[in-house]
């Protein structure tokens, strides 16, 4: 069996691209009900800023950073994820050359666009959320607070690295 | 004729015969009584808590926005206990011997001993309620000795004892709020005392947001409303804190005592300028490590660190070498004053001395390099970590002045000088704290009766407590037990249309004077006549004239004080215009009373009475007595005397050398 | 210390009552001393407004000694102004430089409404309180203060919550107008006490509960509070509400 039939006919990849989907799709939802809600509740906004005095940008920015990404997202999914679904149901589980597809696409300089500034939002958006993710949960503790943010940055860097690596390879031809 | 009904029976045996025999309520008339509680510090919420606890009806009101910012809060120090924890020797009687010496033989010696007994009863109720006290690294309690004592009675949380305190006896006020016992009434200030038939049965209020006066009935009413130290205008009070709800019971009624007794605190940071609008209190607990001094060269001009060990004079420990830098408050203020006075002081103004932490500094590094077993420690090394071990023990008080003066008080010597602190007078109480009107009580610092002529640290917060938390819950039931019959007080009474209509004709006539100056003018003013004539040294001559210039501030204040902005809105001038108009009264009777008290004690030191080592005479044979006034209307007083007698202590001249 | 003379502009918000829109009024204020507090420079323009017949600026303050909590001012987009760990009662003009204008605004937030001027209404603070900031024992029911060892540790951290003075200052410095870090350092505070075990779980439930209803944000983990709370309040503290939140709410 070749990969790519694995890949889209497996039954754990199936459930965990549901699971992604409806994470994600709750994630966005209750993201932006919570950034409305915040916003309500300071109907005259103060007149002078603290600026980046007291908090990080990234941190109060998550909303706008979040909205980046799924733009990215909403052009990644329509390029890609679509175009198998379509090859996988549509067209009777045709013959479909993502690497092609890829190869193309990417000679696009706007695409890559698209792709970096999707993924340096996302890097913004992890470095925040990763180490905020363990604070929600009731995790900080002068032990640990280093290691939960070195192992946040690590993370992020490598997951930003990982998903650059594809748009930059075929922009740059480093693969043939 | 004054009667204290202080029960008869050995001392030690009062209060506990008091507890078994007084008069009790029965639970299902407590919720039809109603108690009215004015101030929300130490005494007034401890007090709210506890009788809303015991199932009576009880409002509260303060004029912070809060219950919670009442200034108990910024008391530093601690709070005394007789709980022996260290195994020192001491004991309630030694507490109770001396606090009653501490205030110079002027304090019922049953009150205080009744203080000292419920003392430990406190820490144990704060420690329930989930005040963080300072502990050792066995899991109990730290204790501290405090100025002027010579065991380690002084329980504390860090340089914030008040803070911590206060938010436990507002967490319990709280709690009864929402069980709906008490009812909050913030941002409000009483302008008027009504009394019906002899009675105290509610007060007039101010709205102070709306501006809106209110009628509030009830079948007692307890003033916790704190002292009076801002007749000065300059103190270590907090900027509200005021005698209007005092001197309107006074002016009910009420017996003023001892107004002349105020405390000036030893250790506040000097004034800087005419802006100056408060004085910060330096906690006492600095004097434990640190060393007063001024130059022995008068108007010495070089920097405190140029100046040689030889040629600096460290007052205190030359004048009272037992207890050197850590004799009582009075004491330690006057030596200052002193020693400015004669023109050793120090700073741009001359009316300061030195705090001088270096030779603490010094001694800790030394412990410390011990520790560590650092045997060649370098100068610097020692000098680090003396400073590290001082800014454990004292850093926020460091960091607090720095912020103020702008200076290192690491590197250079604080400046310090005496500021009023504490007023020991208040309205006169029973041994029931009930003052001469029946159903009015006087709680706390707004009452005279635990410290005498002066009081030692860490003992207003231990009264505040005892009265509030142990004392009114028993002696309010032997009145009220009198009073279950009494139905809701009418508010339609006529006493309260009479009350209202005087304040709000008081209030429309402030607005109406449109005159010239601000009420700060005139705060400023009376602060100046208190401060020079009326403060840590008294004599007869300057105490007359402050008499007849206050007289005639207060006329001009009625003349032409400008009041801005409208009567039925958020105003604070309005607020002050009230408070500073009973000040200007109230600075008279304090004048008064200081003249007529012609001996030295405690915090009261008349210049014309002092030892040939100029220390304070006492006149026991003459004054032996409270000074109890009643107002005759019209600026008129006459005095009335509770005579003291001492049953058990002896008194004796103090003696701190 | 050297000290020196200030001309300064002052931009500040006046609003005659919460019904009624309000907006900036510039002053000048000038000979103002470095070694005056921000407030006594408050004192000398209210001063010079008074004697021009004009309505002095309402503000709220008290004990002038950066405890009671009672001041609030928002001065130059920073809550209790430019100092670290300071009340705004605690600033010194030393703080600014000659020719300055400083903007001075009251906190804002839905929770916190304008009474007057820089003046608010905090009691939403008082009510969170109430709804469980406190441990359930009447007066007379302790046992000895003694028989309840504590861990010096627990006790030192518990100290450190307890230090917040209730300003609301993390309310104004946060972008959602939360009041997480206040909340978060009364249930700490109990929370590390064993006198607070028993009522541990309602307490969060309802202390949390009571805050939303005030109309308070939710918590994004800025840290904005902790870096202008001027006791110094950490967001552990934040954590830890959250820790005891989750162990009320899934716990059987």
């Amino acid at each position: 069996m070749q990969l790519h039939i694995f890949l889209s006919h497996n039954w754990i990849i199936r459930f965990l691209e549901i699971g992604l989907f409806a994470g994600i799709i709750a994630h966005v939802i209750q993201g932006i009900m919570l950034e409305r809600s915040n916003r309500s509740k300071r109907k005259i906004a103060f007149d002078v800023k603290p600026g980046n005095a007291t908090s990080k940008w990234y941190s109060r920015s998550m909303g706008l950073l979040g909205v980046l990404i799924l733009l990215f997202l909403i052009v990644h999914l329509s390029q890609f994820w679509y175009s198998t679904k379509v090859a996988l149901y549509a067209e009777g589980d045709a013959e479909h050359n993502m690497y092609q597809q890829m190869k193309e696409v990417f000679q696009h300089e706007w695409v890559l666009l698209v792709y970096l500034i999707g993924v340096v939002a996302l890097g913004w958006h992890l470095k925040h959320g990763f180490w905020s993710a363990f604070q929600t949960f009731g995790i900080n503790s002068p032990k640990y607070n280093s290691l939960i943010k070195s192992v946040g940055m690590v993370y992020t860097i490598i997951i930003c690295l990982a998903f650059i690596s594809m748009p930059l390879a075929f922009y740059f031809k480093w693969l043939n | 004729m004054i009667n204290s009904k202080i029960p008869s029976g050995e001392l030690s045996q009062k209060w506990s015969t008091y507890k078994s025999t007084c008069k009790l309520v029965n639970p299902a008339n407590k919720r039809h009584i109603e108690i009215i509680v004015v101030g929300t510090g130490l005494a007034g919420a401890s007090a709210a808590a506890t009788l809303a606890e015991l199932g009576y009806s009880v409002k509260t009101f303060c004029f912070q926005d809060s219950g919670r910012r009442a200034h108990s809060i910024a008391a530093q120090g601690g709070i005394n206990a007789a709980k022996n924890y260290q195994n020192d020797g001491d004991s309630v009687y030694r507490l109770f011997y001396d606090t009653v010496k501490g205030g110079d033989y002027r304090a019922r010696e049953a009150n205080v001993h009744r203080l000292a007994e419920v003392s430990g009863n406190i820490i144990d109720q704060c420690v329930a309620q989930g005040v963080p006290f300072a502990r050792e690294y066995g899991g109990l309690l730290s204790n501290r000795s405090f100025g002027g004592t010579q065991v380690q009675r002084t329980f504390y949380a860090a340089g914030q004892t008040g803070q911590q305190l206060l938010l436990g006896a507002y967490s319990a006020q709280m709690r009864q709020v929402s069980l709906g016992k008490i009812k909050e009434y913030n941002r409000h200030e009483m302008l008027d005392l009504v009394v019906i038939d002899g009675k105290a049965r509610g007060i007039i209020a101010r709205n102070l947001v709306t501006g809106e006066i209110e009628r509030h009935g009830a079948h007692a009413v307890l003033l916790c409303s704190g002292g009076y130290g801002n007749v000065f205008f300059l103190s270590t009070n907090a900027m509200g804190s005021n005698a209007t709800a005092a001197w309107k019971a006074h002016k009910k009624g009420a017996y003023f005592a001892n107004p002349c007794f105020t405390q000036i605190h030893p250790t506040c940071i000097p004034v800087s300028g005419d802006h100056q609008s408060k004085l910060t209190l330096m906690s006492e607990s600095l004097r434990n490590d640190g060393r007063i001094w001024v130059p022995k060269n008068q108007n010495e001009t070089r920097n405190p660190k140029d100046i040689p060990e030889n040629e600096r004079d460290y007052y205190l420990e030359r004048r009272y070498p037992a207890f050197g830098n850590l004799v009582p408050r009075d004491v330690a203020s006057r030596a200052a004053k002193e020693r400015c006075d004669a023109g050793y002081g120090v700073g741009a103004s001359k009316m300061a001395v030195y705090l001088d932490y270096a030779s603490a500094i010094e001694r800790y590094g030394k412990t410390e390099a011990n520790k560590q077993g650092l045997s060649n420690a370098t100068k610097e090394e020692i000098t680090k970590l003396g400073k590290q071990v001082v800014k454990e023990k004292y850093g926020n008080l460091f960091d607090m002045y720095e912020k103020i003066t702008g200076e290192n008080p690491y590197e250079v010597p604080m400046r310090i000088y005496p500021a009023v602190h504490y007023t020991m007078g208040g309205l006169w109480v029973d041994y029931e704290l009930m003052t001469s009107i029946p159903g009015l009580y006087a709680l706390g610092e707004a009452n005279f009766s635990d410290h005498g002529a002066n009081r030692l640290g860490a003992s207003a917060l231990m009264q505040g407590l005892a009265d509030g938390y142990f004392v009114i819950p028993y002696t309010i039931g032997n009145y009220l037990a009198g009073e279950i019959s009494t139905p809701k007080i009418d508010t339609n009474h006529p006493a309260f249309d009479q009350a209202e209509k005087q304040v709000k004709d008081t209030i429309h006539h402030f607005i109406n004077i449109k005159g010239t100056k601000s009420v700060d003018h005139f705060h400023k003013q009376l602060g100046k006549i208190m401060w020079n004539k009326c403060g840590m040294a008294r004599n007869e001559k300057g105490l007359k004239e402050a008499i007849q210039e206050i007289r005639e501030l207060r006329e001009e204040f009625w003349k032409d004080v400008r009041v801005l902005g409208n009567e039925n809105s958020f105003n604070p001038e309005l607020e002050k215009a009230g408070r500073v108009a009973d000040f200007l009264e109230l600075g008279e009777l304090m004048c008064m009373d200081a003249l007529e008290r012609a001996e030295s004690c405690g915090g009261h030191f008349r210049e014309e009475h002092q030892t040939e080592e100029g220390e304070a005479l006492r006149h026991d044979d003459q004054f032996m007595h409270v000074s109890c006034w009643e107002n005759t209307g019209n600026h008129t007083w006459t005095l009335q005397k509770e005579e003291l007698v001492y049953e058990v202590i002896h008194p004796t001249q103090r003696n701190y050398k | 210390m050297e000290h020196k003379t200030l001309n300064l502009k002052l931009r500040v918000w006046r609003q005659s009552d919460s019904n009624t829109q309000g907006g900036f009024v510039t002053y000048d204020a000038n000979n103002i001393s470095t070694e005056m507090s921000f407030l006594e420079m408050f004192d000398v323009l209210n001063e010079k407004l008074i004697n021009e017949g004009n309505d002095p600026i309402a503000f709220d303050h008290d004990c002038r000694e950066g405890i009671c909590g009672m001041c609030s001012m928002y001065i130059n987009g920073r809550a209790h102004g430019p100092w670290a760990g300071t009340t705004t009662c605690q600033l010194h003009m030393r703080a600014f430089n000659d020719g300055e204008t400083i903007t001075v605004e009251p906190w804002r937030a839905q929770a916190f409404p304008v009474i007057k001027d820089l003046v608010v209404d905090r009691s939403a603070f008082d009510r969170i309180q109430q709804a469980g900031g406190y441990i359930s024992v009447n007066t007379g029911n302790a046992q000895d203060g003694n028989s309840i060892p504590i861990n010096k540790h627990d006790a030192d951290l518990s100290f450190a919550a307890a230090a917040c003075i209730g300003c609301g200052a993390c309310v104004a410095a946060c972008k959602n107008s939360s009041a997480m870090l206040f909340t978060s350092a009364k249930v700490s505070q109990y929370a590390l006490l064993p006198q607070g075990g028993p009522e541990r779980k309602t307490r969060v439930l309802n202390m949390l509960n009571q805050m939303d209803k005030e109309g308070f944000g939710s918590c994004t983990n800025t840290g904005a509070c902790e870096a202008e709370c001027p006791k110094e309040i950490s967001i552990s503290n934040i954590a830890r509400l959250n820790r005891e939140f989750l162990n009320a709410q899934f716990s059987l």
